[in-house]
């Protein structure tokens, strides 16, 4: 095996590329879940996010009206499902399965003749000096700016949820709906607004890979990581920087698994092209074989549909 | 303005005619679709919906195509019923023709008419196992089966990959990743003289009538049932929810993986690593748009195969795009979905609306 | 003087139901107001309406001689509304002061409201700490929590929902301390119940509801309990029946019987022994959360213990599931009917397969018997006169108190050697809850033995042959029912077992 073809700075970076869409797509549903909503749609609210975020930035050619439309595309899909799941009171899995059936065809179809062109280049935000400090530099102080957005994300809903009294509400509408409503909340709303945040990520998260990790369309590109993002925030207890945690460890297992096709080791590339599936299978095992842990954080009504009887 | 009330009842009448409620619904928003790519919206949805039925290779592709839309569709059922989500009906697919077709490969070139049962039942017990994972995993150690079984899904589609460019490589295919062309014994017979149309349909219908069979009349479908709408009461009835999950997700993945070995020794006739085409997804919608009911599923796979072999029309005529095909599906399922609110509740005038009314009648 | 609440002529329909019709009476200040009626008399819609939840149809309301009409609860609790939910409206995994903070006012939630709680909770004799999760605490800390929380917006009306239901006879009499204090403060209460000893004890003025009309307002204290009742029922009430003979042999043994539970805020079974004997109707007392839920899981075989830890008529049934024991001639009636004894979307038919398929064999090798099955419902349907369009009906369409009559006769039909029910009248309208007990008693009479857990102490006096607590998952040894008082079983509800032996 060459060695010399690891760079670990380089391995470093393009494992942050990896775990920021992830960021994205799991913090987003982490508050969706703490508000008592399951929404299996996240993969294709962010595949419709990587296509509306690139077709965009082609049109306009700017990366920053590309990523504001991602997340416009996507808080519109998971507007989609509040209205089914909060107004018609549809069922939440299957709802959630349609979502992302009709996504992956929309981005399909709408991404048709975007495919093969690249994108333009995504702005670094490099720090002056700072950024050209050996490694260092390019670990910290030279990434585009939705890395350190993701910093801030993952920040403001910890702070969101445990500090302010918003969170508290989104917190006792997912533990409990009908005492919420009995107080006087407006649990419908409350959980719209939460479904549409995590829409809105989860777009965002899907442009990132489409303008900064590939950066290009691919038809179903996102290959399963708004599931992985779900089994994140499993992993997470519904803690936020957990679910920062474990993006990272996903995309370190992307990443290592990359560079040993790269190495050339002798197996075939599909089986370690396996790795981050059955990595997520084994790390949902482990975190949900202890019950009472697993039940420690999860919001009691998750799933569990709400009507305002009277 | 209008409000949601919550009936008593189902209503019976909206449990059946939410579905037709929804394919008429997808029509019109199909033909705005359509209409919006600069198609003739009229003639598309012609294309799809009326078109196949007029000539008879198109009426024997709805049996190709129904086949394992049905087939995988009854399994998906008796899971969602008990509230078990098997997602990964796509990756059991695919699991069991890899198993039925490698059983197909070991005896290539031996004649006998055992051949094609054994190929079967290698590709159902291979779709049970992977079904089985994560029932398993669910029942022992919590674990969403949801995500378990999509994940497989993504394992069993590179396995595929791995193997048609490995082990199970033609060695006379000029390295293509494809393996041999199955041996005349290994592929299934013809239903149809001249068309695709094989034995596995008989098997679908089968599936059908065993299914309504185990659902409405077996203690089976009743536990399955009572667990999926209280599942405490189905505990109180004496029920495990293990047993529950493990035989419907068995069965489910053992359909879907005769499914999967149906479609390599049928229409595809070799595996390759293009075989699967989201069957195992579109069957969900089948199986809610067959209101999970084997009856319902016959007819709505036969309405799914339409759309696919229509959509192929469409793309040909029309140049309409391969996916606009899955976003018209795709939004069956949510109008569908979307009508279900009926059957549960009624639309009655606010009590604004309603005072105002009275008011005016009293005037 | 002016009425601080006036309710003039308030009418509430729902579908195929008219709540309240025509609804008038005055709260005064300083006054603690009874709302007396059966379950099912409108008294919940009605406190709906005061607090906001709802709004009434017909009529009017006045607050302090000013219309009222709150849109939301919180316009209700800003001009002075406090309400103490019958089932609290509280979150579990939250904290004490979280849960507060919830129900107040943004501005009036801030850092020093866990100084605050511990103020108010200690001035009325409510001790509670501001940092425990709430799963964590009994039911009688839950309500001071809801207590607490609407005393902290200083009310001017506070509203009970029936209170005492699930506390302990000494945890009454401190919630009555706590309220005569706050009466003294000039606030005025609205206490909502059924029990008509607490209201002669408590309360100063009376307005009594049935069938959601008005029926007759009094002054509680110079009426008698039997009298109030009367007008509460509107006819007069049959004496209770005597109880049976005080049993034969043994039918069920429980030896030993501990079961661990693994529950998030679970209660585990420790050490109980007993014996239930054929004739006898044996009353299981308890506030809720003692083990009662743990308690019928086990008899029912949902949950399995060790072999010998359950005999039924000699037989070692502790591993056997549901089916197996039903078998053998054990039944079990669990307390929540929809969603437990009963499949709420499924007909009556259908419901029949949950516990009678072995014995009533309604079943052949996995098969479904219909039209057995349908002769099962129709038979029940009958015998015990459960109102319904018919057995195809789902069972959740059912009244409650229909529906229970249909579970209790499923399973008495059946025979059984040995009937476990649980809270057999909660939320069951008088007449349903005569007919009920009396088919138990006449089940036990026939020579079944049958175990009734109720928190309803007055319904175990009524029925029971023998008596016995259970408190922290620990069940007392049984006493003869004629020979304890209310006192001692209080004691013993409240875990002090040792003291009252």
């Amino acid at each position: 095996m060459d060695m010399s073809a690891l760079n670990p700075v380089a391995i470093m970076v393009a494992l942050i590329v990896a775990a920021t869409p992830l960021v994205f797509a799991a913090i987003g549903e982490l508050v969706v879940e703490k508000a008592g909503v399951l929404n299996l749609g996240v993969e294709g609210m962010m595949i419709v996010g990587a296509i509306a975020g690139f077709a965009i930035t082609q049109e306009s050619g700017s990366t920053t009206v590309g990523i504001l439309a991602a997340l416009v595309a996507g808080a519109a899909l998971a507007g989609l499902f509040a209205f089914m799941t909060q107004v018609l009171m549809s069922n939440q899995v299957a709802t959630g399965l349609a979502l992302t059936l009709f996504g992956l065809g929309l981005a399909a179809m709408i991404g048709q003749p975007y495919a093969g062109i690249p994108s333009p280049p995504f702005p670094e935000l490099s720090i002056p000096g700072l950024s050209d400090l050996p490694v260092l530099g390019p670990l910290l102080f030279a990434h585009d700016w939705l890395v350190y957005a993701s910093l801030v994300l993952t920040g403001g809903v910890w702070w969101l949820l445990n500090r302010s009294r918003a969170g508290l509400v989104l917190r006792a509408v997912g533990e409990n709906h009908d005492a919420a409503h009995a107080i006087g909340y407006r649990v419908v709303a409350i959980r719209t607004a939460a479904i549409l945040f995590g829409g809105a990520c989860a777009g965002v998260g899907g442009a990132y890979l489409s303008l900064v990790a590939a950066p290009l369309w691919v038809e179903g590109m996102t290959a399963g990581r708004g599931w992985i993002a779900l089994a994140i925030v499993v992993f997470a207890s519904w803690k936020p920087w957990r679910a920062f945690l474990g993006a990272y460890i996903f995309g370190g297992v992307s990443i290592a698994q990359l560079n040993l096709q790269a190495l050339g080791v002798a197996i075939e590339s599909q089986y370690l092209s396996m790795t981050p599936y059955i990595v997520t299978i084994v790390v949902l095992v482990i975190i949900s074989a202890d019950k009472a842990r697993a039940r420690m954080n999860a919001p009691a009504c998750l799933g569990r549909p709400f009507f305002a009887a009277g | 303005m209008l409000r949601l009330e919550k009936r008593k009842e189902r209503s019976r009448v909206m449990t059946w005619a939410g579905p037709l409620l929804a394919v008429a619904l997808t029509m019109v928003f199909g033909m705005i679709l359509f209409a919006a790519l600069g198609k003739d919206p009229v003639r598309t949805i012609a294309i799809i919906f009326w078109d196949p039925l007029t000539n008879d290779f198109s009426r024997s592709e709805l049996l190709v195509k129904g086949t394992p839309l049905c087939l995988i569709a009854v399994g998906l059922a008796l899971g969602f019923r008990a509230g078990v989500w098997n997602i990964g009906a796509e990756g059991q697919f695919i699991v069991g023709a890899i198993a039925g077709g490698a059983a197909g490969l070991a005896v290539y070139d031996t004649a006998g008419v055992w051949v094609l049962p054994m190929m079967c039942l290698a590709g159902a017990a291979a779709g049970a196992a992977w079904a089985l994972i994560p029932a398993i995993l669910r029942i022992r150690f919590n674990a969403n089966e949801i995500l378990v079984s999509l994940m497989l899904v993504y394992v069993a589609g590179l396995w595929l990959s791995a193997l048609v460019t490995g082990p199970l490589r033609d060695p006379d295919g000029f390295n293509f990743p494809e393996s041999r062309i199955f041996h005349d014994s290994a592929t299934l017979p013809i239903l149809l003289e001249g068309t695709r149309a094989h034995v596995g349909a008989l098997a679908a219908l089968a599936a059908v009538v065993i299914g309504w069979l185990a659902l409405e009349r077996h203690e089976y479908g009743f536990s399955l049932k009572l667990f999926g709408q209280a599942p405490r009461a189905a505990r109180f009835a004496g029920y495990r929810e293990a047993r529950v999950v493990l035989l419907s997700m068995g069965v489910s993945g053992g359909l879907a993986g005769l499914a999967g070995t149906f479609e390599a020794a049928g229409p595809v006739g070799q595996l390759v690593p293009a075989l699967p085409v989201g069957y195992g997804f579109t069957a969900i919608i089948v199986a809610f748009l067959g209101r999970l009911h084997p009856g319902g599923i016959l007819l709505a796979s036969a309405l799914m195969a339409l759309t696919y072999i229509g959509g192929e029309g469409a793309q040909l005529e029309m140049r309409l795009p391969a996916a606009a095909i899955s976003v018209f599906q795709g939004m069956l399922l949510f109008f569908l979905l979307g009508m279900d609110v009926f059957s549960r509740y009624r639309l009655a005038p606010s009590k604004a609306l309603a005072a105002r009314r009275a008011q005016g009648g009293a005037a | 003087m002016t009425a601080l609440l006036s309710i003039r002529g308030v009418t509430k329909r729902f579908p195929g139901v008219v709540a309240n019709a025509d609804v008038s009476f005055d709260v005064q200040p300083g006054e603690i107001h009874a709302l007396l009626g059966e379950n099912g008399a409108g008294k919940s819609t009605l406190v709906k309406m005061i607090y906001g939840v709802q709004r009434p149809d017909e009529g009017t309301m006045a607050w302090n001689g000013a219309p009222f009409a709150p849109g939301s609860p919180g316009e209700a609790r800003q001009a002075g509304v406090g309400l103490v939910f019958q089932h609290f409206s509280l979150f579990e995994a939250l904290t004490v002061a979280e849960n507060v903070a919830l129900g107040l006012p943004p501005d009036q939630a801030g850092r020093d409201l866990p100084e605050r709680i511990r103020k108010v909770s200690a001035e009325y004799g409510l001790p509670l700490d501001p940092a425990r999760q709430v799963g964590q605490l009994s039911v009688g800390e839950r309500q001071r929590v809801e207590i607490v929380r609407c005393l902290l917006q200083s009310p001017r009306l506070l509203i009970m929902d029936e209170p005492t239901s699930v506390l302990t006879p000494q945890e009454v009499e401190t919630l009555f301390l706590t309220l005569r204090k706050l009466r003294e403060e000039g606030v005025a209460i609205l206490y909502i119940s059924h029990k008509l000893e607490e209201i002669r004890a408590l309360c100063t003025a009376a307005t009594v509801l049935r069938g959601g009309r008005v029926v007759g307002a009094c002054d509680p204290r110079q009426e008698t309990a039997r009298g109030l009742a009367e007008m509460m029922i509107g006819r007069e009430l049959a004496p209770p029946g005597a109880p049976s003979g005080t049993g034969g042999a043994a039918r069920l043994t429980l030896t030993g019987l501990t079961a661990i539970s693994h529950a998030q805020f679970g209660v585990s079974l420790r050490d109980i022994s007993v014996e239930l004997r054929a004739g006898e109707v044996l009353g299981v007392a308890g506030v809720a959360g003692n083990g009662q839920d743990e308690l019928v899981a086990v008899l029912a075989g949902e949950t399995t213990v060790s072999p010998a830890m359950i005999q039924l008529d000699g037989k070692h049934i502790g591993g056997l599931g549901p089916t197996q024991r039903r078998r053998l001639g054990l039944n079990v009636a669990p307390e929540e009917r929809l969603g437990h004894a009963a499949a709420p979307e499924m007909s009556l038919t259908d419901n029949t397969f949950l516990s009678a398929r072995t014995r009533m064999r309604l079943a052949f090798r996995g098969f479904l018997r219909l039209g057995a099955a349908k002769a099962y419902a129709a038979k029940v349907v009958q015998d015990f006169d459960v109102r319904t369009p018919g057995i195809h009906a789902a069972a959740g369409s059912l009244s409650g108190g229909n529906l229970q009559k249909y579970v209790i006769g499923r399973e008495i039909l059946q025979s059984p050697g040995v009937l476990v029910v649980s809270q057999p009248t909660w939320g069951v309208d008088a007449g349903a809850a005569q007919a009920i007990r009396q088919a138990l008693r006449d089940l036990a009479a026939a020579g079944a033995a049958v175990m009734v857990v109720s928190q309803d102490l007055d319904e175990l006096m009524e029925i029971s042959n023998r008596f016995a607590v259970i408190a922290g998952g620990r069940l007392s040894a049984p006493r003869p029912a004629g020979e304890t008082s209310v006192e001692e079983i209080g004691l013993l509800m409240g875990g002090k077992a040792d003291a009252a032996a």
